[in-house]
């Protein structure tokens, strides 16, 4: 299928954005019916690359051709004129329309002068049959769950008969089975000949539905290759350009830190009704704590007690030997916890500041607004924390809406650390961003625990990654601590096994 | 059929329509003589150019956006009309050019808004200033109209169901048809639906989001130079002070009417019952007689309150709902 004359290929395309390359002489190609792979870290260019190749950005240099024809992309709406359409990963339709109107807006059929609303609702429903999909399109888009949104978005990329069709991140938030319906849709798109870029993060879905990969990394091209002559542990040191050996290292970084440390805090039987039930808690100085769980198990519901955002009804939290009442996050701060919450936009990263002016942030709060950080000494915090995090920006002065989503999350990380934290909570820091950055975002809070004596809790939906980095986990499921697991315990299998409700 | 009326769908507008109807009835049976098909034409007649400007409205606030400079150019159209009319130029080339004065302040409004990124509050503030100054320059008097064919335009009645309406109620149920056509049957009018929901998701989906966007506003500013004319028409002179903070009436009328300030949803049906609900608390405060004309602002307000907070409500009843379904 390689061979097949390539109904898209991109050749040596330039792009650069005010201090940044964002692609490199790239070239892609894509072949009719074929399922493309397109991967790399955060900040690699796959974004770019699509933007250019759907008209959102104009390429400095380079040159498309489709059907082997030259051809200069204006916008969205000529990329989607000529076949090409995208669905991002944030589904971009419009939810307050329905879900008919969502997949014909813009070329809706007209009859006597008006819309033809009936035929509208009649072919929606014949192109959602296709993908098994039984709704009601006259309801609003908002009501359906994200995976019938992304359908949606599919289905209204195939009414505009679409050649191409861009798929970024689409199982990000989707479950086993919606992820398993999305590629039923997607091998039969192929079948039909259709090409499909799908842009992912998720190693096991590559492997499952992809016929070749194109690897990028730092906006250059790396490689392309069919995926089944492409062994996993090759993919991911082309994505990040590390020895395979630094990838293993870590694995056995330091499983024995901690052990005789001294309680940092201590949790006795506390609980909130309704949102988790009651448990005990110790923190030991310099170990990182795993809470395993499926999502919603009470994991952010049990940090939440820890770092004063919900009050506790009953129980006790000792700091330091002596109890204390965690009223507030300022509490919290006051006693050197620091938080940093699962959703980076949530957790208040401000887009339209600088990377200095995020980091320093909490660290001002702290010290009260009255007593300015000098200037210099702002730079110099940040500065610092931009090379011990390995953060991607120019410099200190980009604008973090600027930066990639991974490097954003290294900004909040950043963000608390600079107050110093003797506990510090990540909830899900590594979700959504790639594998070099989760790597580094790992690796630093190992060091932070053995090196500098922090305590972390560390919240992950990977099992794989909480086993791999804790000395202790606690298992939670349902809002409640049912297990803590210590030494040769600590792995996926028993993890699951606890999860499952099996007996101690 | 009870679920039905009921259901969530479109329910500020069923409330909207029912407290105008209740209302209407209450009224009757409070105050007598105040039943008749002619005091309901009324309100028609006496709101035709707040009707005429709501419906623009309804569009802009449709996208998101907002237009402050209504009642300005309604009162600069006025200042023109009445100038012209004076030195003699014939009444049927005044009101066109009437209306496309407005039409072209709203495009250039909307080509600022869109070209430069401006907030439409401060583009349109702005224009509201200049275009009501400007209003003065031509006479810091009032102009009355004493051009005969445009008299005649004023008085002409149309007699229906014993009663009778002006030529302005006319004017206005036209642009109140075009409106629900144009929003509900036309890719235009999806087109601004789509904005309001999500103008960046819209820009992704390929729709002309800058054309349409222009295009609002050169819209609004046609329905308020004819609001304009239809206001000439009803005061039969030009003033600079004229229609002062009707623009604000106009966005309260929407508002009533179910339309969602932050867009995305709502009907230009609604703004009907907005403008109707007003012109009723209107009237009722005339036929009460001892309450002064500013409690109608009263009644505006607590009613906007309402009717605000009733739309936020009605949005998380939504939310909820939608998490159960899923």
């Amino acid at each position: 299928m390689a061979a097949a004359e390539p109904i898209i290929k991109m050749a040596k395309i330039e792009k650069s954005f005010p201090g940044v390359k964002a692609l490199q002489q790239v070239d892609f190609e894509l072949a009719a019916g074929e399922i493309h792979g397109l991967m790399g870290e955060n900040g690699a260019g796959k974004s770019t690359l699509i933007k250019v190749l759907t008209g959102v950005y104009k390429a400095d240099s380079g040159q498309i051709f489709l059907d082997g024809r030259p051809i200069r992309i204006k916008s969205p709406e000529h990329a989607q004129k000529i076949g090409i359409s995208t669905v991002y990963q944030e589904v971009n339709l419009c939810p307050n329309l329905s879900v008919a109107e969502n997949i014909f807006i813009g070329r809706e059929p007209i009859k006597n002068g008006r819309i033809d609303w009936k035929k509208i609702k009649n072919e929606a429903e014949t192109v959602l049959d296709k993908f098994d999909l039984k709704i009601d399109v006259d309801r609003k888009l908002s009501f359906y769950s994200v995976a019938v949104q992304q359908m949606v978005a599919i289905a209204r990329a195939l009414i505009i008969s679409a050649k191409v069709i861009i798929l970024d991140e689409p199982t990000a938030s989707l479950d086993t089975d919606e992820t398993n319906k999305l590629f039923e849709v997607m091998r039969q798109l192929k079948s039909e000949g259709i090409a499909i870029i799908y842009i992912t993060h998720f190693l096991n879905n590559v492997y499952e539905i992809t016929d070749r990969i194109t690897i990028l990394r730092n906006g250059e091209l790396i490689d392309t290759c069919l995926t089944e002559s492409l062994p996993r542990i090759e993919l991911i040191s082309k994505m990040i350009g590390k020895d395979l050996e630094q990838i293993k290292e870590m694995e056995n970084y330091s499983k024995n830190i901690g052990e005789n440390n001294k309680v940092l805090l201590k949790a006795e039987g506390l609980a909130s009704k309704g949102n988790i039930e009651a448990f005990d808690l110790e923190l030991k100085e310099g170990e990182v704590l795993g809470l395993a769980g499926l999502l919603g198990a009470g994991r952010t519901e049990m940090v939440e007690l820890l770092f004063g955002l919900n009050k506790a009804d009953q129980g006790r939290i000792i700091i330091d030997g002596k109890e204390v009442k965690l009223n507030s996050p300022k509490d919290a701060v006051d006693y050197k916890i620091a938080l940093c919450p699962e959703n980076r936009k949530e957790a208040g990263l401000i887009g339209n500041l600088s990377v200095r002016e995020n980091i320093i942030l909490a660290l001002q709060v702290t010290r009260g607004w009255f007593r300015k950080l000098s200037q210099a000494r702002q730079l110099e915090i940040a500065q610092k924390y931009i090379d011990l995090i390995n953060i991607k920006t120019p410099d200190t002065e980009q604008l973090v809406k600027n930066l990639s989503g991974g490097n954003q999350q290294k900004v909040v990380l950043a963000r608390w650390l600079a107050i110093n934290p003797d506990l510090l909570i990540l909830d899900e820091p590594t979700k959504g961003i790639d594998i070099g950055t989760k790597a580094d975002i790992q690796k630093l809070v190992l060091e932070l625990a053995s090196g500098e004596g922090m305590s972390v809790v560390f919240i992950s939906s990977e099992i794989e990654e909480v086993t791999r980095i804790s000395q202790r986990v606690v298992v939670l499921c349902d809002r409640a601590k049912i297990a803590e697991l210590t030494g040769s315990e600590i792995n996926q299998k028993e993890i699951m096994y606890r999860i499952a409700g099996g007996e101690a | 059929m009870i679920n039905k009326i009921l259901s969530t769908k479109n329910l500020s507008l069923k409330i909207t329509i029912t407290l105008f109807v209740v209302s209407f009835l209450i009224c009757s049976l409070i105050y007598p003589g105040f039943f008749s098909w002619q005091n309901f034409f009324n309100l028609f007649i006496d709101n035709s150019f707040l009707l005429i400007t709501a419906i623009g409205m309804t569009f802009v606030i449709l996208t998101g956006g907002i237009d402050l400079s209504v009642g300005s150019v309604i009162a600069f159209v006025s200042m023109v009309i009445a100038f012209l009319l004076q030195q003699g130029l014939n009444a049927f080339i005044v009101i066109p050019l009437g209306v496309m004065i407005g039409g072209c302040f709203g495009a250039i409004m909307g080509l600022i808004i869109q070209k430069f990124k401006v907030q439409p509050f401060i583009v349109t503030l702005a224009g509201m200033f200049l275009i009501r100054g400007l209003s003065f320059l031509i006479s810091v008097e009032s102009i009355s109209i004493k051009d005969p064919i445009f008299n005649r335009i004023a008085n002409y009645h149309i007699p229906i169901a014993g009663g009778a309406i002006s030529v302005n109620v006319v004017l206005s149920l036209v642009v109140l048809a075009l409106g629900m056509y144009l929003a509900h049957f036309t890719k235009f009018g999806r087109t601004v639906y789509a904005i309001g929901g999500d103008e960046e998701s819209a820009q992704l989906m390929g729709l002309k989001v800058g054309r349409t966007k222009v295009l609002v506003y050169t819209l609004n500013g046609l329905c308020s130079g004819l609001a304009g004319v239809a206001f000439s028409l009803y005061m039969l002179s030009g003033y600079g002070l004229h229609a002062e903070g009707l623009e604000m009436d106009s966005i309260a009328s929407v508002v009533i009417g179910g339309t969602l300030l932050t867009g995305g949803s709502g009907f230009v049906f609604g703004t009907l019952f907005g403008v109707l609900i007003q012109g009723l608390i209107q009237t009722v405060i005339m036929f009460q007689g001892t309450l002064s004309s500013w409690w109608t602002k009263i009644f505006v307000g607590i009613l906007l309150f309402v009717f605000i907070v009733l739309q936020k409500v009605i949005s998380n009843m939504k939310t909820t709902k939608n998490e159960f379904n899923n």
